[in-house]
């Protein structure tokens, strides 16, 4: 598939989506429909007849539409037989790189497919283009974060027959991510070593969300005199419920340990 | 806020509510909703609504965390860093308080008049 020649489609809410390679041959089941009314507990009791009541404990969520949306993308990708990860990290933590690298590597072996979240350009999209992994390129426009229906579109809009892992690079930013479910079942926070060590303390939502937290460019920390070791410490203390691998895309350190941990991940068929 | 409106409105019109007097929203501490503007948000999305001038409850929810070691539950300050204070080892077990919760509401019904 040619980058040139795919559709690129104008959501209403004004982001694009680029499905740069193994775009969907046809229209993908869709996803983008009205809401069934998805709260309809609680609603059976009707008190007759009293001027002034309260109602019993409803307790009921106050589902944002995102999280909704979210909720139907987690059912959409576990019938696909799929996992999605979601990457977050500052702008230049090497989420790009390091799918470049699990692409030609982990992905040549079990098929991969990349969702990529950028405020503007195809670039990214362009450097993850593979024949054999589908991509698309969502283009935010001023939306500093990925959500749910963008991730509903974007998935739709790539062919994800035998796909058994879906990436979504997040847009480059550390805060409102961290707010943001996509749908994914793991959520993947890389700090690299060009950042301070102190970073898991001054932004611990993100990092309290975390299943796998990635520490990148491990290959040049003691050229930057990073302290490792107290990385490590502040990644244990916010986010003591995540894994932690510690890597190099560039240098191969530490990638057999990530392609393990996403083939314990990969759903077998 | 418009979505607890909404809900406000899916559960008033449920009960043939013709106003509703008070609403009850349980909130974590951990769920990133700042009550203050929450009841900002209140005053200025309920005019014209069902909920028009009711009162507006919040009920804050502590976070608690969870040690696996003590198997007993403590509470988590901020949430941030939950070190157990039986035995001091890390949590990232958290119990409660992130909730986003309509608690109840109270309303008037008026009897339909034949």
């Amino acid at each position: 598939m040619n980058p040139e020649s795919t559709p690129v489609t104008t959501a209403p809410e004004g982001y694009r989506i680029n499905p740069l390679s193994g775009a969907a041959v046809s229209a993908a089941r869709g996803l983008a429909g009205p809401l069934s009314a998805e709260i309809s507990a609680a609603l059976s009791a009707s008190p007759k007849g009293e001027v002034s009541v309260r109602s019993g404990d409803l307790n009921l969520p106050l589902l944002e539409k995102n999280d909704i949306l979210a909720e139907r993308n987690r059912g959409y990708f576990l019938g696909r037989g799929l996992v999605a990860l979601n990457l977050v990290s500052s702008p230049g933590a090497g989420k790009t790189t390091l799918l470049e690298h699990t692409l030609d590597g982990f992905g040549r072996q079990t098929k991969c497919a990349v969702l990529v979240g950028d405020l503007e350009t195809d670039n990214d999209g362009r450097r993850l283009h593979r024949p054999h992994a589908p991509v698309a390129q969502i283009t935010t426009g001023t939306v500093c974060h990925l959500d749910a229906g963008m991730i509903a579109r974007a998935a739709e809009s790539i062919n994800l027959d035998g796909v058994k892992i879906l990436f979504i690079e997040n847009v480059g930013n550390l805060v409102c991510p961290a707010s943001f479910d996509l749908g994914e079942q793991v959520r993947v926070v890389l700090l690299s070593t060009t950042e301070g060590e102190d970073k898991p303390l001054k932004y611990p939502p993100i990092f309290k969300s975390a299943h796998l937290v990635l520490l990148t460019k491990v290959d040049v920390s003691d050229a930057l005199g990073f302290n490792r070791a107290l990385a490590v410490e502040n990644i244990r203390r916010i986010a003591p419920q995540a894994r932690l691998i510690q890597l190099s895309a560039r240098s191969g350190e530490g990638m057999a340990e990530w392609y393990d941990f996403l083939r314990s991940l990969a759903p077998k068929s | 806020m418009e979505s607890t409106l909404a809900a406000v409105r899916r559960v008033a019109v449920a009960r043939n509510a013709t106003h509703v007097d008070r609403i009850v929203v349980r909130i974590g501490v951990l769920s990133g909703v700042d009550p203050e503007a929450l009841r900002f948000a209140f005053e200025a999305c309920s005019p014209g609504t069902l909920a028009e001038g009711a009162e507006f409850d919040i009920e804050s929810v502590p976070a608690v965390a969870h040690c696996p070691t003590c198997d007993r539950d403590f509470p988590a300050g901020r949430g941030y860093i939950c070190s157990c204070p039986g035995c001091g080892n890390l949590s990232g077990d958290i119990r409660s308080g992130r909730e986003l919760e309509l608690r109840c509401i109270e309303f008037t019904h008026t009897p339909a008049t034949s």
